[in-house]
């Protein structure tokens, strides 16, 4: 990093990133841990740092819906939401993505009730992953507001033009402190200009009957621009780089080269794997960690050949197992998952914690973190 | 590039030849009528020209709404035999 740095949470980075992107609306309802996002865009819009309307909406259902109308006349928009916000906001999401709508979400992960938990956990978030919504995952604060930026250009690339979700580990990393470089983003994100956006002197009729010979169609062309949007996002990391200097890839890397063994998990869980991998190197243990970024797009030239992958899941698929793993399986048939269910609830899970996963790791088999053995 | 989704271009007969579905048709009685114009206004299909008052039948769905609004009551809803 080279320019000056501010100490912030995730929620003020993502805000920060927000503002320079210039939203012209922005609807949101505050939600634990999410609020300190929305709180700061509302003080940048009442103090007139930021020139955007700020609709403040009765619900999230509310909130996807004011996005939808705003995005539909062509201007940028932006929103946040966390955990039952964002499963309020369900049948919205998916008509923002089906009227290929780019709006950009940040998502603070937090449990879903009941028992009433403010944690963090990715259930909330991977059970939307079907709603045509591109969705990353991020690590630090730094990465929060770089991602914020990207998200942008990337949804309103005209070969994507599909809404993209921030996701940021609640209060692991959307209430602590990190230093990180607010960069000016000058004309990173091009202007927006949306190709079916309402024209009153040219009216159309949005969301009219699609009969079933035509409907798969449209479906098939969102999963055209979901394929489509593995070139942009490459493209936009690599252009961000060479504006910006920081790296970013689909998926994030360390130590995985000569490694044996690699834990894979999302967020936060996946950064401190990195101090993992360095306790088991010093015994010997050659373990690296695969950070998976973007969940969707699902990254699909993993280079985990002949590689035993102990992955975590902060999150769980009831009558399945955890999200992560059975996608890893699906995409990588050949994969050796030795599959771990850590930090639901906001659980704490160590680095010591990860080290011993891959101690104790049994290919094929799933264990859960904090459950006796004979119960698993 | 323009994304496949559901657009339609409103034009006029979007829906077809809605007078088909009529059972009642407004019958005006002409020497009653003062020419207020409010069926126009009410008729929620837009098929009674506002300077004429002439109801297109062919669009008209026969829902009365024009003769229940009449001050005059010089709209009567007579039962269409097909």
């Amino acid at each position: 990093m080279s320019g000056k740095l501010t100490m912030s949470t995730g929620n003020k980075a993502v805000a920060a990133a927000a503002k320079m992107a210039k939203p012209v609306v922005v609807a949101a309802y505050p939600i634990t841990p999410q609020t300190e996002i929305i709180e700061t865009i509302a003080d940048y819009v009442a103090s007139g740092e930021m020139d955007a309307r700020y609709i403040p909406v009765e619900s999230e259902h509310s909130a996807m819906t004011a996005c939808i109308g705003a995005s539909i006349t062509g201007v940028r928009v932006f929103t946040a939401t966390s955990s039952h916000g964002l499963l309020y906001m369900h049948e919205m999401l998916h008509w923002a993505a089906g009227a290929r709508l780019p709006i950009v979400m940040g998502q603070v992960n937090r449990t879903l009730a009941p028992g009433w938990n403010i944690w963090a956990e990715h259930t909330d978030a991977l059970s939307q992953r079907d709603t045509g919504w591109l969705q990353i995952y991020v690590s630090t604060v730094q990465e929060a507001y770089d991602a914020t930026l990207m998200a942008f250009r990337i949804a309103e690339d005209t070969r994507v033009l599909l809404p993209v979700m921030i996701n940021m580990d609640g209060f692991l990393l959307s209430h602590i402190m990190q230093p990180f470089e607010m960069t000016e983003p000058g004309d990173f994100i091009p202007p927006l200009n949306l190709p079916h956006k309402i024209d009153v002197l040219d009216p159309k009729g949005y969301g009219a009957m699609s009969p079933a010979n035509v409907h798969y169609q449209f479906r098939f062309d969102m999963e055209k621009s979901m394929r489509a949007s593995r070139t942009v996002i490459d493209e936009t990391e690599t252009e961000f780089k060479k504006r910006f200097g920081r790296t970013y890839k689909p998926v994030d890397e360390y130590l995985t080269e000569d490694a044996d063994v690699i834990i894979i998990a999302l967020g936060t869980l996946g950064k401190e794997a990195e101090v993992a991998a360095d306790l088991l190197r010093k015994e010997g243990i050659k373990a690296g960690v695969m950070r998976i970024r973007w969940f969707r797009p699902f990254p699909l030239d993993m280079n985990i050949k002949g590689k035993e992958l102990v992955v975590i899941d902060r999150d769980y698929s009831f009558g399945f197992g955890g999200v992560i793993a059975g996608e890893i399986q699906a995409r990588y048939p050949d994969a050796k998952i030795a599959s771990i269910i850590a930090g639901l609830g906001g659980q704490e899970v160590t680095y010591e914690d990860m080290a011993a996963f891959v101690k104790n790791r049994k290919t094929g088999t799933e264990f859960w973190f904090g459950i006796p053995q004979e119960e698993q | 590039m323009m994304p496949k989704m559901t657009i339609s271009v409103p034009h006029e007969g979007a829906a077809g030849l809605t007078g088909a579905w009529r059972t009642f048709r407004p019958v005006v009685n002409r020497d009653v009528c003062n020419k207020c114009g409010i069926c126009a206004m009410f008729c929620p299909d837009a098929v009674i020209d506002p300077d004429t008052l002439e109801i297109d039948l062919v669009y008209c769905k026969g829902c009365g709404i024009c003769a229940n609004e009449c001050p005059k009551k010089c709209i009567e809803m007579v039962r269409e035999e097909h």
